[in-house]
């Protein structure tokens, strides 16, 4: 804003501030009475680095690592769920206790409702299997996760789902390893995937 | 077939104009009303946005938004005071002077808000949205010249009250 020679103009452009905070906090309340939040999301730390959580009325449908940008992470959010995406500390208050209590160590499954929308056909169903059935602190092998899903030549279509796996930690894709024993590959890093698996196998504490 | 620009999420919008747009209705509603007003903006924005056509200008969808729920607020202003002889008594405007008249501009912003509707929403469209005429224009359902013309007779009005 460049000053003007005109004192009233200037006056004009300095106009006083006010509780900005306090009034979109209000405005994002009644929003939400009335519906208008389609996707609320927050930013939560954790020892796998900084996440992002995003939840719907119908659950929790998105976590989102470091690595992934955050940006581009609501971006998606927005063109595949609903543009009517906004912060909320609230709205993500249970999704983010929860993953607290796993990351200390005093948490071993997560009573949270799920939004699977931004999974579909096969890949949906392999993750749906994965945490339904393969419990913390075990671990399987891409084969085996598709032999459990009916369909054992599919270890690369598994492979694919795991690499896509929207809801990151709380579906257990680090749980799943190339046969062998070696880790395979993981969406947070690979530094991430041991270290779930150590706090899962209560190797080390974390908090 | 052109494909529209998906919205962007709406929390976007909300940290690049929400600063700009809480200050153009504190400054056209006072701080008794403009928090309404801002709050109402932002739901009606908020229940529009999916089926927003256009998501190329939104800076300017937003701020036309704002621009009607302030005009709503004075309407219903005038109606609920209808003797109050708008316009001839500065000193009783309901908008920034309540807080403290003391305050630097006080006067200024009692006699912003006592603008007739398409003076001060000229006004606040350009030196607090910082919209281009056009955008001013499609704001106020007018033409460009006039919604130039607008700016200046507010100016010029705002002028003759202030700096007496």
């Amino acid at each position: 804003m460049t000053p003007t020679r005109d004192p009233l103009v200037d006056a004009l452009r300095s106009a006083p501030t006010a509780d900005l905070e306090a009034d979109l906090e209000g405005a994002l309340a009644r929003a939400e009475a009335e519906g208008l939040v389609d996707v609320a999301y927050a930013r939560t730390d954790s020892p796998v680095g900084p996440l992002l959580v995003a939840v719907t009325p119908a659950g929790l449908v998105r976590v989102g690592f470091d690595r992934e940008d955050d940006e581009a992470v609501l971006d998606e959010l927005a063109a595949r769920v609903s543009p009517r995406v906004v912060r909320s500390a609230r709205r993500t208050d249970e999704v983010r206790r929860e993953l607290d209590e796993y990351f200390a160590g005093r948490r071993d499954h997560f009573d949270l409702p799920l939004d699977w929308r931004l999974a579909r056909g096969f890949r949906r169903q392999v993750l749906e299997r994965l945490h339904a059935e393969v419990p913390y602190g075990r671990t399987v092998s891409y084969l085996e996760l598709a032999t459990l899903v009916g369909n054992p030549k599919a270890s690369r279509a598994v492979g694919t789902a795991m690499a896509t796996n929207p809801i990151p930690i709380v579906v257990p894709c680090h749980r799943v390893l190339r046969s062998g024993g070696h880790l395979g590959g993981y969406g947070g890093g690979l530094p991430a995937k041991r270290l779930l698996l150590a706090l899962e196998s209560g190797e080390a504490p974390l908090l | 077939m052109r494909s529209t620009p998906v919205p962007p999420p709406f929390q976007r919008l909300l940290d690049e104009h929400g600063p700009a747009l809480h200050r153009f209705c504190l400054a056209q509603a006072g701080p008794d009303h403009g928090p309404d007003c801002f709050q109402e903006a932002v739901l009606a924005a908020l229940r529009a946005y999916p089926d927003l056509r256009d998501s190329t200008n939104l800076r300017s969808w937003l701020f036309t938004i704002a621009h009607h729920k302030v005009i709503d607020h004075h309407r219903r202003t005038r109606r609920l005071e209808p003797t109050a002889d708008v316009g001839a008594h500065p000193e009783a405007a309901p908008a920034m002077a309540a807080t403290d008249p003391d305050a630097p501009d006080a006067q200024l912003w009692a006699a912003v808000a006592l603008l007739p509707d398409k003076q001060r929403g000229a006004i606040a469209l350009r030196y607090l949205a910082d919209l281009p005429y056009a955008d001013i224009a499609a704001a106020l359902g007018c033409s460009e010249a006039a919604a130039r013309q607008n700016v200046r007779a507010g100016l010029a009005r705002l002028r003759s009250e202030v700096t007496r």
